[in-house]
């Protein structure tokens, strides 16, 4: 870079820079080594077939890390993805079945709509519950933590009202196609969490919001002072979880053939820990959907060679909390030697 | 150029080492501080007698908040040493000065918003029975004795963020009565206070002195100064410059004393004759009520022209920024810009009508530390060029480049973290983030705060230059000499209302630090003079 003049030798050599960098890289690092050492534990954790099963386990986790990726971005949390996601695929349920298996019948749609119908009517409501956080946490001012997760406990309270309590369940094929379809070798939620993901880390990386979102997120006086629309972009974070949350309850309810109140629990703690061990900031300003998309992989190959290895699940947890707290002392460590 | 009134007070300075009648309570002893190899107090000496009121003076950045945290234990000396009673004191941290009895009420509150007033004023040191547990009886009684010396009646079981501003500063004085001090540094006590508050105040520290406890007041406003202090130490460039007696000196003294360096030679002013008016501002007054507030502001701004805005801290500078950019609500009053009237609701609608803030804590309003240099400079409305918004980074960084040339930029590249740089260069690029808009208007608050001479100097420069290519610069600083070396008017600000308009070849530092700091009561001094 000729235009910027340079810094002198003992500038460049700041430790800063290399403690930035290998933060940067960490994950990936820990993903790579990771995964050699359960190929060289357990040789068929290196087949094909083991690893697609891993992407198809991470994907509705995957694609609700990247609507959480924008919302800790700016400094926000939100809790209510898993409800959301029961909620909203209780909906695409509804829709098309055109009712709840005999509980109660939609009006005007006897026998229910196809899958379009479904899938929309999932990503509307979730946009909706999202946009309503976020109206909250935007507009105002309620800690984001509080507002999701009243956000958590009325979304699952309303899909135990539609569901009324029960399951939904057994669709036509093209419904079930989107979550256990297969295009070529890859499984089809697989193929939608990396157009999501691919598509999300454009807007965040080459537009004029992505980059909002940052500067929300990173100093949010300094963005008002630039002419930002602080509430809007905040408002739009949580919209953007909803919709995310929409969609993977469209794809949980097609992949288990079956929708009910009590999917999706506690997945906003796996969904939290993906972006955070990816090197999200929780700070706000700092990461992105690259490292989520490592974050998501990273816990679903660790799920899947505990599980290969016959580790016992309650180990399982252990790791992945101690992984988490690990992963957020870095953070903390990093951001202490970049300041 | 240090007239021979200065000098003369210059030479009564006590030669070091001499005793003095009565010993003194508290001594500084040639203290020395460096931050980061640079020395922001050089050998500083002063004393405090039992029952004096002793005035700490100078310039924002002379030294003064250093000296204060040195006395109160919250920095520690490199060199030179505190006495208490002639016995040398190592202050670790605040709690060892404040158990010793020297206590310090500072400007931003020591308070604690959610404890109640008698918790807040024993936080610290509170009264435990012999079990170790909280003595809350103990704790009452001796809160309402200690507000009732101020003659202050106030529930003590009030919640501190319900308190005034005035209240509060009386607890953090009743505070230092329940330590049992013998030493009361003040910094800025009155900054807040409306003028009857003031009236009280004295009188409490008059009071206090007279029970023997030596105090050191910091404070801008000479009017009070003189009114209330016994003595006076001046600080220059972190040297302790003079010291004397107040009876022997006027107002006008003293704040020669502190501007001290002869003049700036080097003012230039901008060369382009000023053009039309681009701003002007009639009967600006803030939606704010509070004593200080800004109110009834009048000014105008033409094209290609630097205008100084002059004042002490809390005189209500940066509110009038605040103002014409759309940031704080305006109460009363009208602002044009250009041809059309001019009131903005949010930034954004500042920005797009070419109006542009430099806003004066980097850290705090300026900067995006994580994000690159380029996305920083490209940041206003989201980014520079954006088509369909996407954005353009090659653009921007072209448009970088430009800047970074003229600007004399040292940056490691457009995508290392801003906060990778010089408090310098970051000014530069947060500089550059509004040059590239070409704003209209430029409002620039404290542009060389925490930057280096270089740097300074380049900033300077590109001010003089914006102003020739016609931008009108309202340039608000705490730097006279930076005022009056830029400035082609010069507005001063006390209390949130204008107190003068002087083009600057006609300003000399004292006259503005004069209606900065209020118009000195002759007869006052003269008065003392007399006594004396």
């Amino acid at each position: 870079m000729t235009i910027l003049a340079p810094l002198s030798a003992a500038a460049q050599r700041r430790p800063n820079h290399l403690a930035a960098t290998l933060a940067k890289l960490a994950p990936a690092i820990f993903l790579v080594l990771l995964m050699i050492l359960f190929t060289s534990l357990a040789p068929r954790f290196f087949s094909s077939l083991n690893l697609f099963n891993v992407l198809r386990q991470v994907s509705i986790y995957g694609i609700l890390a990247v609507g959480m990726t924008f919302v800790i971005l700016t400094r926000g949390i939100d809790l209510s993805v898993g409800s959301l996601a029961a909620l909203t695929g209780l909906v695409a349920a509804v829709v098309a079945k055109g009712g709840a298996d005999g509980r109660f019948v939609l009006p005007f749609v006897s026998g229910g709509l196809s899958w379009p119908f479904a899938a929309l009517a999932a990503i509307v409501v979730g946009g909706v519950g999202g946009l309503i956080q976020g109206f909250f946490v935007a507009r105002l001012s309620v800690p984001s933590f509080v507002v999701t997760l009243g956000g958590m406990t009325v979304f699952r309270g309303l899909a135990l009202i539609v569901g009324n309590g029960g399951p939904i369940s057994g669709f036509d094929e093209a419904f079930g196609w989107w979550g256990r379809g297969m295009i070529g070798p890859a499984p089809v939620p697989v193929i939608v969490f990396v157009v999501v993901a691919v598509l999300a880390g454009f807007v965040l990386s080459a537009t004029r919001y992505g980059r909002a979102v940052y500067a929300v997120g990173s100093n949010p006086e300094a963005a008002r002072l630039c002419g930002l629309n602080i509430s809007g972009v905040l408002a739009s974070v949580y919209a953007l979880t909803g919709l995310a949350a929409g969609l993977g309850g469209f794809l949980l309810a097609s992949r288990l053939n079956s929708a009910e109140a009590v999917a999706g629990a506690q997945y906003e703690m796996t969904v939290i820990a993906a972006v955070v061990i990816g090197g999200t900031s929780l700070y706000g300003g700092r990461g992105g959907i690259g490292g989520t998309v490592i974050g998501v992989l990273l816990i679903g190959v660790l799920l899947n060679g505990l599980v290969i290895l016959n580790v016992s699940p309650y180990v399982q947890q252990l790791l992945i909390g101690a992984i988490i707290v690990g992963a957020v002392t870095f953070d903390v460590f990093v951001k202490g030697r970049v300041r | 150029m240090i007239s021979d009134a200065a000098s003369s007070v210059v030479a009564e300075r006590a030669p070091d080492g001499t005793v003095r009648s009565g010993a003194p309570v508290l001594s500084a002893d040639h203290l020395v501080k460096r931050f980061f190899g640079q020395t922001v107090l050089d050998r500083v000496s002063l004393s405090l007698q039992a029952g004096e009121i002793r005035a700490l003076l100078g310039e924002n950045g002379a030294g003064k908040s250093t000296l204060i945290n040195l006395l109160s234990g919250a920095l520690q000396p490199d060199d030179g040493a505190i006495r208490l009673d002639g016995c040398p004191l190592a202050l670790a941290r605040p709690l060892d000065a404040l158990r010793l009895g020297i206590s310090t009420i500072r400007q931003e509150f020591s308070l604690f918003d959610d404890l109640s007033v008698k918790e807040s004023l024993f936080a610290g040191n509170l009264p435990v029975t012999r079990f170790g547990l909280v003595d809350w009886r103990r704790m009452e009684a001796r809160a309402v004795e200690a507000l009732a010396r101020l003659g202050f009646a106030i529930d003590p079981d009030r919640t501190v963020a319900d308190l005034s501003v005035a209240e509060r500063q009386l607890v953090e004085i009743a505070r230092a009565l329940t330590h049992r001090s013998r030493v009361v540094i003040m910094d800025e006590p009155t900054a807040s206070l409306s003028p009857a508050e003031v009236e009280r105040l004295k009188a409490i520290v008059r009071q206090l002195a007279e029970d023997g406890i030596a105090i050191l007041c910091v404070s801008h406003r000479l009017e009070e100064v003189v009114d209330l202090c016994d003595a006076y130490t001046v600080l220059r460039d972190g040297r302790a410059v003079a010291e004397g007696k107040i009876a022997d000196v006027t107002g006008e003294v003293l704040a020669r004393l502190m501007v001290g360096r002869a003049i700036d030679s080097g003012r230039v002013g901008s060369q382009a004759a000023a053009g039309r008016v681009v701003f002007e501002a009639r009967g600006l007054s803030a939606a704010s009520d509070a004593p200080g507030a800004v109110r009834d502001v009048s000014f105008s701004l033409r094209a290609g022209e630097i205008v100084g805005l002059a004042g002490i801290v809390g005189a209500g500078r940066t509110e009038i920024a605040r103002m014409i950019f759309g940031l704080d609500p305006v109460g009363a009053g009208a602002m044009r810009l250009g041809d059309a009237p001019f009131r903005p609701r949010a930034p954004a609608q500042a920005i797009a009508r070419g109006v542009a803030l430099v806003p004066e804590d980097r850290q705090k309003f300026g900067v995006f530390p994580p994000l690159g240099v380029a996305e920083n400079f490209a940041m206003p409305k989201g980014g520079q060029g954006c088509v369909g918004g996407v954005l353009d980074r090659r653009a921007e960084r072209r448009l970088l480049a430009q800047f970074a040339a003229t600007l004399n930029l040292r940056s490691p590249g457009a995508d290392a973290p801003i906060a990778t740089l010089s408090g310098g260069n970051q000014q530069k690029v947060v500089l550059a983030r509004w040059l590239a808009l070409a704003p209209v208007l430029l409002i620039v608050d404290e542009p060389t705060r925490g930057v280096d001479i270089a740097a300074k100097a380049d900033v300077h420069t590109l001010l003089r230059r914006l102003a020739a290519e016609g931008i009108a610069i309202l340039l608000i600083s705490s730097d006279l000499p930076e005022i009056l070396a830029l400035s082609d008017r010069i507005l001063t600000l006390r209390g949130g209302r204008l107190t003068g308009e002087r083009a600057a070849a006609e300003a000399g530092e004292e006259t503005l630090m004069q209606l900065m700091t209020g118009e000195l009561p002759l007869h006052t001094t003269s008065a003392r003079l007399a006594q004396a």
